[in-house]
This record gives structure tokens, sequence and C-alpha cells, in this order.
């Protein structure tokens, strides 16, 4: 008898792309500098009061509808009150179920093992984030920088089967919130937290009926991808071994811990400890209604999602994988998208964006938008190219020197060093060759055809390299063969 | 004493020169030490205070005294608990800000029932605040110091904050006016919150109009308060003219009839008998005065309601102070020891109960049966009190039992009898409604008050029917004389 494993996410997701914080006019930005996006509410100073940030309400409403989620009527917050340093106010400004928060009961379709599979959501709720806070062996800093940013957490039902799947629909989420332009949702920078349910039952078991479930185990605060799926793989393993041992039945449920250096996941509290958080209505922010016309305007103005972008490149004649490779990374399709608007061929584009572009970045995990040949860098080269004053190898060569030097691609274009492509030219040097190589053409004649990449080789030597090669070969193939 | 005068019996000798901005100050400096001497009014005296320029406005140059649970910049703010015991803010409370820009000039802090949640004016971490009018009696509170302070002619007012009678009913004991208006009129930003859903900012006055003129310059919309309105057409002081022929006041049967108290002491008989006195002078004003009757029932939950509403809010509002970013660090192996630490020492017993109870009724296992609960019977009582308010222009009550209470007598358990009469106040909490309380008398010599409150935005109509009143009787401008 093998086991089903059912897998249920909690995603946490910054909202990085407003100005400033959900409830506080600080910036919502990264940075190194601890404390320095602070306001006074930021640090609960008695006195402050929180006043939202209609652009991340905004946001949230987009992720919503993009989750094809119920919107509310009404907007509420909700206290979630717990002591802990990093949590100021002593209670973290959240949206509980019921009254509806940004979402409710929605689905998520994402490719998966080249199949389309389908993830409920049971709800997304608008938050805010805690500072962060830095252990050392006696004392320990707190960052408020993080506290009231944004935050956006996502539930779904326990649809997901394996650690890939879980992984898979967590790189389609935070795809959708790149190109929707909610966040950056990198994880390097802390962006995207998770928790993660998991349970195991007989497979001989209907799945649909929710009896038939195993016991549900939480693991909290995974904060990376490769976490994610350490932690389920390890914790299916873990609970299989008890229902092997026959200890299934014992264990409660519980919430556990990812504890990264030991690859392990560590017992926290059974479901009898559980902490109650004492839910209330935030009084300081009163409810406000959210009109159907804002609600229209926000749907319209959702942005050119992946998938959609991929159709779009297909049409213009690009390979499935090509586009593929394009909008895996919203950042590289916005750059394609950029040489696409500046009018460059689609499919030369493709070519150099998707081998020689993202060849270099993965060098260094650089990003696209720091990279210095700019669409309209390239564009330069790319025009020359065409033109017939660089061969494909000397834009490539270009390509590099801009590189390297960080100078203007026109600095290494010499009008002079042009490819020759004067017919007549390319014959008087061709003659040239062909006087002094009496042996060569006649083993060539003698069947050693071979040869003639010798007299191409001759006539670049002569050249430098600028003879149109196409026109050499044509040249040099008549001179020999009439 | 020049500062006994009114607000703009003030500015007016200012403009004409007959008196200077610093000569008022010195002289609330030098009142201020008296006062704190006799009752314990302050935290702070400012004594580096100085006058200000006198402009247009009415308040400027004039002194005023602010509640300690205003957040005021570079001043030690303390909300009269220990654990804010050295806490001086960065940034003003937005009403402290308003009342700058009209020149107002601050000259000391006055103690309040630690964080406003209490009522006797007691609780306070610099002491208990005795009434200027008899020391062995308390001033009620929270706003205690400010009561005490604009009594005895400090300034001729202070500020104050009110979350179920903090104003009002201080301002009875110590015979002068006390104004709460509508909910959201003046920002809550910089106030240190007791309950959110009820704490109203206000202020404390010998006079009606000088209530109108403060809370025009304390009111405002603000960005910092997302549950303040704009209220920049209405003109509280300009708009009071006395005339109020053909207003309708009622009042609650089960409130202010003898007959509810089987067992009255001779002081509440005097009162209540003092009240209808005064319902014959709103008659005479060529106001109707009807009686209405209402469910004992719904009278009788809404101490409970509020004991339950303002523990909850209470208790979240409460849990920053944890010691950690501000205020006195705890002691502690661990940041549940500092912060546990913390609160023990720094909350009185009082607060703590309350911390408990608000706790208690928000567990998940009690929130539907206590604070749900709560929430629908104070929509309740707010649903009737709007009914009334179809009818009639405002509603009209004896503020509590008589008057103030004796120190000695805090420790007696509370008449249950009397209990709606002590806690109707509320009411104006529940609905943020707009609430007045002017003296009316005397009762064993000591000053005694009733409460016209109407309903929300309806601030001028509540303020002129007390204006008139105010006007025939004998109490306006009154200054506390101790009596034996």
């Amino acid at each position: 008898m093998g086991y089903i494993t059912k897998i249920g996410l909690e995603m946490h997701c910054e909202v990085s792309e407003t100005k400033t914080k959900v409830f506080s006019s600080a910036r919502n930005e990264f940075t190194d500098v601890p404390n320095s996006n602070v306001r006074p509410l930021d640090m609960a100073f008695p006195g402050t009061l929180p006043r939202i940030n209609k652009e991340a309400v905004r946001l949230a409403l987009m992720a919503s509808m993009i989750l094809k989620c119920k919107q509310p009527e009404y907007m509420y917050f909700e206290r979630k009150n717990y002591y802990y340093p990093d949590l100021p106010k002593g209670f973290q400004l959240t949206q509980e179920t019921k009254p509806i928060p940004v979402g409710i009961y929605g689905e998520v379709e994402f490719e998966y093992n080249n199949e389309i599979k389908k993830i409920r959501i049971n709800n997304v709720h608008l938050e805010e984030d805690a500072a962060s806070l830095d252990h050392f062996f006696t004392t320990s800093n707190i960052d408020y920088n993080r506290c009231g940013v944004p935050l956006l957490e996502l539930v779904t039902e326990p649809d997901i089967h394996s650690a890939d799947e879980a992984i898979a629909f967590l790189e389609h989420m935070r795809s959708i919130y790149r190109y929707a332009g909610i966040s950056e949702a990198d994880s390097k920078k802390g962006q995207i937290r998770c928790d993660v349910n998991v349970s195991i039952m007989d497979d001989t078991k209907d799945e649909n009926d929710p009896s038939n479930w195993g016991t549900k185990v939480e693991i909290k605060n995974v904060n990376s991808f490769g976490g994610v799926r350490d932690a389920i793989n390890y914790e299916i393993k873990r609970q299989t071994e008890l229902k092997e041992s026959g200890k299934y039945d014992e264990m409660l449920q519980q919430t556990r811990r990812w504890d990264e250096e030991s690859g392990t996941t560590i017992y926290m509290r059974s479901k009898v400890d559980a902490i109650d958080y004492k839910y209330f209505v935030e009084p300081n922010i009163p409810k406000y209604k959210i009109s159907d016309s804002w609600l229209e305007e926000i749907r319209k103005s959702i942005p050119e999602l992946a998938l959609e972008r991929k159709q779009r490149y297909v049409s213009l004649g690009l390979s499935e994988y090509d586009a593929n490779v394009l909008v895996k990374d919203k950042d590289v399709s916005d750059y394609f998208d950029e040489c696409l608007k500046l009018g460059l061929d689609a499919k030369t584009a493709t070519n150099w964006v998707t081998v020689q572009i993202v060849g270099e970045l993965n060098k260094d995990d650089s990003n696209i938008k720091d990279f210095f040949i700019t669409p309209s860098r390239l564009k330069v080269i790319l025009d020359n190219l065409s033109k017939g004053i660089l061969s494909s190898k000397q834009a490539k060569e270009v390509f590099f020197k801009v590189l390297e030097s960080h100078k203007e691609p026109t600095e290494f274009i010499d009008i002079n060093n042009a490819q020759i492509s004067d017919a007549a030219q390319i014959e008087e040097i061709i003659d040239q060759v062909l006087a002094r190589s009496e042996q060569q053409i006649n083993d060539y004649h003698n069947g050693r055809t071979n040869l003639f990449d010798y007299f191409v080789g001759q006539v670049m030597k002569e050249t430098r390299g600028k003879a149109n090669p196409t026109l050499t070969k044509e040249i040099l193939n008549r001179k020999l063969n009439n | 004493m020049n500062n006994y005068k009114s607000i703009e019996e003030l500015h007016e000798m200012l403009v004409k020169g007959e008196i200077t901005s610093d000569e008022l100050v010195q002289e609330s400096l030098k009142l201020s030490h008296e006062v704190q001497e006799k009752c314990n009014a302050f935290v702070t005296i400012l004594d580096d205070a100085k006058g200000g320029e006198v402009t247009d406005s009415l308040l400027s140059g004039i002194p005023y005294g602010v509640k300690d649970n205003y957040s005021t910049k570079g001043i030690l703010s303390t909300g009269s608990s220990n654990t804010l015991r050295d806490y001086v803010p960065f940034f003003n409370a937005t009403a402290v800000e308003n009342l700058n820009k009209a020149g107002a000039i601050k000259v000391n802090k006055t103690a309040l029932d630690e964080f406003g949640m209490g009522g006797t004016g007691t609780t306070g971490h610099t002491g208990v605040q005795k009434n200027p009018w008899d020391p062995t009696r308390i001033c009620a509170g929270s706003s205690s110091g400010s009561a005490a302070a604009v009594a005895s002619g400090v300034y001729p007012y202070a500020t104050g904050s009110d979350t179920g009678d903090s104003i009002r009913k201080p301002a009875a004991y110590c015979g002068i006016v006390g104004y709460k208006p509508t909910y959201g009129m003046i920002s809550r930003y910089g106030l240190f919150p007791f309950a959110s859903s009820l704490d109203t900012l206000g202020c404390l006055t010998r006079n009606v109009k000088d209530a109108a003129i403060v809370v025009d310059a304390m009111k405002g919309i603000d960005p910092y308060d997302m549950t303040s309105w704009d209220s920049k057409d209405m003109h509280l002081a300009d708009s009071i003219d006395g005339n109020v022929k053909g207003k309708k006041l009622c009042y609650v049967k089960e409130i202010c009839n003898i007959e509810n108290y089987p067992n009255a002491s001779d002081e509440l008989k005097e009162h209540l008998e003092n009240f209808h006195k005064t319902l014959e002078i709103a008659k005479e004003l060529g106001m109707e005065v009807e009686e209405v009757s209402i469910d004992r029932k719904l009278l009788n939950a809404s101490y409970s309601v509020y004991r339950v509403i303002h523990s909850a809010e209470a208790s979240s509002n409460l849990s920053n102070l944890t010691g950690i970013s501000f205020g006195p660090r705890g002691e502690g192996d661990n940041y549940i020891e500092m912060i546990k630490n913390h609160r023990t020492k720094g909350f009185s017993p009082l607060i703590k109960r309350r911390f408990v109870i608000g706790s208690y009724v928000l567990q998940k296992e009690n929130q539907e049966r206590y604070f749900k609960n709560a929430q629908r019977v104070r929509r309740l009582i707010v649903d009737t009190w709007k009914d009334l308010y179809k009818k009639y222009d405002a509603v009209i009550c004896p503020v509590s039992t008589g008057p103030a209470r004796k120190f000695e007598d805090l420790n007696k358990p509370l008449d249950i009898n009397t209990m709606t009469l002590d806690e109707h106040l509320q009411v104006g909490n529940f609905g943020g409604f707009p609430s007045i309380t002017i003296p009316n008398g005397f009762v064993s010599k000591l000053p005694v008050g009733i409460n016209i409150t109407g309903n929300c935005y309806d601030d001028i109509n509540v303020l002129n029917i007390a204006y008139a009143l105010e006007s025939k009787m004998d109490y306006k401008n009154q200054i506390a004389r101790e009596v034996k």
C-alpha cells in the first residue's frame, strides 16, 4: 500500500511595488541600512494611528482578481493580538475570513509536467509585515524597516501532491506577482515566506472525502523554495515512517518548525496549545465600501501576464521553447518587448536575448535590468549587422567589447572596418591568392576538394576577416570550377 | 485674578493691552503651584513657559492645560502611568498642534486616572487628585487634573479626553463645563488610546461659549486619523445665539425620576429635584420637555457593555507598552520576562484587572458570548437613542447621583440600584454623540451638573441648548471655593 500526500501552502509575499508602507508613510523600500524607513507608527509610539495605503489595497484586489477570488463589498482589517519583539504594537493588522478579506474562494491554473494543474485558493488577504530580528549570542537587534511593509498572504486548499508540484505552484505565483507589478517576489530579499501543511493518507481511500485525510502538520517559516521542497520531502518521509511503524495514529495535529541547518522539522506545539490571537475588527480604520467602478478600473489595469505574453511571442513566429525562455523572467521579457518596440526583428532579437544575453546573466546571476547593453545599445549593434557593416562574428566581438569596457557600441564600429561586400574588390584579392597557389589549385582539381576552405582562409587573411564570406565563396567557386 | 475670566474677556484685555500674555502665563504658573499643593492636579508644570503673540485668534497668548495623555513634543507625556514615567514624545498630538497654531500657551500637563481608565482620579502614578471644593472628595476622572485646575481658575480651559464620561463627570463634580464633541470631530492622533471606538477628545471650561471656542480650535479633519471628519463649515462659537425656542428635550423616566430609587439618600433626592427645577428653566426658555421611557433591561446592560468593549479594546491598545522600544526597559533573561516585568511593575491593579477582563472576553470561546454580544447591545442602545433624536433635539439627564464622592467611600461597593444614573453618560460614547455637562446648582454645598446629549454632528444644537440654560442659571464662570 502506498500513500497520497496532501499539501496546502500559506504563501506570504511582500507587496514591494508601493511607495510607502501599508499603514504608515514610511518608504516601502528594501535597504541595507537598518531603521532608516521608520515612522512613529512603525514603532508603535503611543497615540499613533494607522492610515490605509490605497495603492496596497489596489494591488491586493488585483491579486484577488487574478486568483479568480470573490472581492469584498466592504474593506475591514482585524487585529491579531500577540506579544513578540518584532511586533511593536502588540498586534498585527490583518484580515480574517469573516468579514471577508480582499479575496476568497478562487483558483489558480499552472503548468506542471506538461499538464494543467488546478489549485483552489481558500483566501488571499492583506496584512502588515513585522520588523526583522537579528539574534546574536547575548543580544538581538530589531530592524523596523520591514515593520508595516504590505504583505499578501495566500492560503491554498490542500490540492498539492508533491514537493515538486508545490515548487511549480510557487514559481507560478512568483511570476504572477512580478508580471502584475505587485512584487519583486524575491526570496533572497526575504520577500517570500511560506508555511507548509503536509499530511499523508492511504492511497486506497478516496481523496475527495476529507474524513479520509491524515493528520495535518503545519511547518512554519520556510523562507526559500529549496526549503519548501526539502521540508515537504522530509515531512513525507517522517510521516511515512510513523505509518510504517504503526505510530501514525498517535501523532497529534501539530505545528513544527523547519530547521534549515539540520534539514529537519522540529516540534513546536500541538493544536491544543494553539495561540488564541483574540481577533477583533480594528476600530481605527472605518470599514469602507469598495465601489464597483473601482473594481472595474482595477480589473482593466491588470497587466499582461506570463501566459499571455508567451502566446503573443508564439504568434510572432517564435518557437514554444524560445517563448518559454523569454517569459520565464519578467525582466527578460520586458527587455525583449523593449527590443520589439525599437523595431528589432523578433527572431534575431530572440537569438541574441536568449543565447548571448541570458548566457551572460547566468554567469554571475545578475539582473537584466542592470545589463549594460540596453535594448537601444543592442539595436545599434544589430542594425549594423543587418546593414552588413558588421559580420556576425564582428557583431559578437563588438557586443563583448561594449560589455567589457562599458563604452558605446559606436566606439567599436568603424565604417572603414566594415565588411568588404564589393565583388570586384574581392575578385581582385582572390586573383592574387590564386596566382601564388598553383600547387594547391592542381591538388584541388585532383580531388582534394577540402582545399576550398584553404582558399577562403587565404582571402580572409588578406582582408583581415572583412571579406563578405558568402560573396568570397561564390566567386572562388566560379573561378575554380569553371 | 485675570485667569478667572472668560476667553473672550481675556482676549479683549490682551488686544487692548490691559494685560500681557506673559503676565497671564506667570499668573497661571503661580496658580498652578498653589493648586498642585492643594489638589495634586499636575504631572508637569512648565515653569519656563513664556507669553506669546496676540493675534486675531481668540486663544492667542492665553494659557491652558493639557491632559497628560496627549502627546506633546519635547514635553514629558506620561498618561499618568509608570510605564511611561520618562517618556518624552517627539511629535505633537494633532489637537495640540492645532492649539499651537491658534497661539495658545501650554503651562502644564494635568494628571489623570492611568491612561484615562478610571473615574476617580486616584489611579495616576503621581497620586490622587483632590476636589478643589472639598479636598476630602474626589474630582472624578479621568480628566481629574484638568477639572481641578479649571475649577480653581488656573486658566480658562484645559483639554480632556472622554471614553465613558471622563470629561463630563469630573466637570460636574468640580462645578464646570465639560464638552465631548461628536466622535471624530477632533483627531485622536497623539492621544494615548484607551478604547479607540469610544475615545473622544474635548475640553473643560467654565462656560459653554469657551468650550465652543476651544473645540473650534482643536477640531478638523486629519489625514493621520481615518476616523476624523471634515467640520470646516461648522463654526461652533459663532453659531451659538441662545435662541432655543421650540427646541425639544426629553429625559428618560427610568434614569431621572426619584421613584426609581426607593432607598434614595437625601443627596440623591435633592439632586433629582434640582434636575427637575432645571427642566422648568428649559420650559421658561421656550423649549418643550417630555418624559420618555426606555426598556430598563437595555439601560441596565449599558454598564456591562461599556466594561466589555473598553476592556477588550484597551487590552489590545496598550499592548505596545512593552518597555522594548520606549518606556523603562524591564528586567529579564528573555523578551517575555522583560515585557512581563515592565508591565507588572508599570500598571496599576485597576488596569491589570481590565486587561484580564479584556483578554477573557476576546478569547475565541468567549468572544461570541461577551464581546460580540456587547457590540450588538451597543448597537441596540445607539439605535434607541437615534430614535429619540428623530423627535427630540437632545436628551437631558442629571450627572451621577449627586455631588462628588468622598475618598473614604470609594471602597464601598457600587450601589446596583443607582447604577443607571451613574453610568448613562457612556451612551454618548457608544453612539459618538456630542455631549456636554454644565453645572446646575449645589447639593450639600457642592456642585452638581446636568448633561445634554444630541445626535452626531448636531454639536451646535447641543451647545446652544447648554448655552441658553447656562444663561438662566447662576453657575457660569464659577470658581471653586473650598467649603467646610
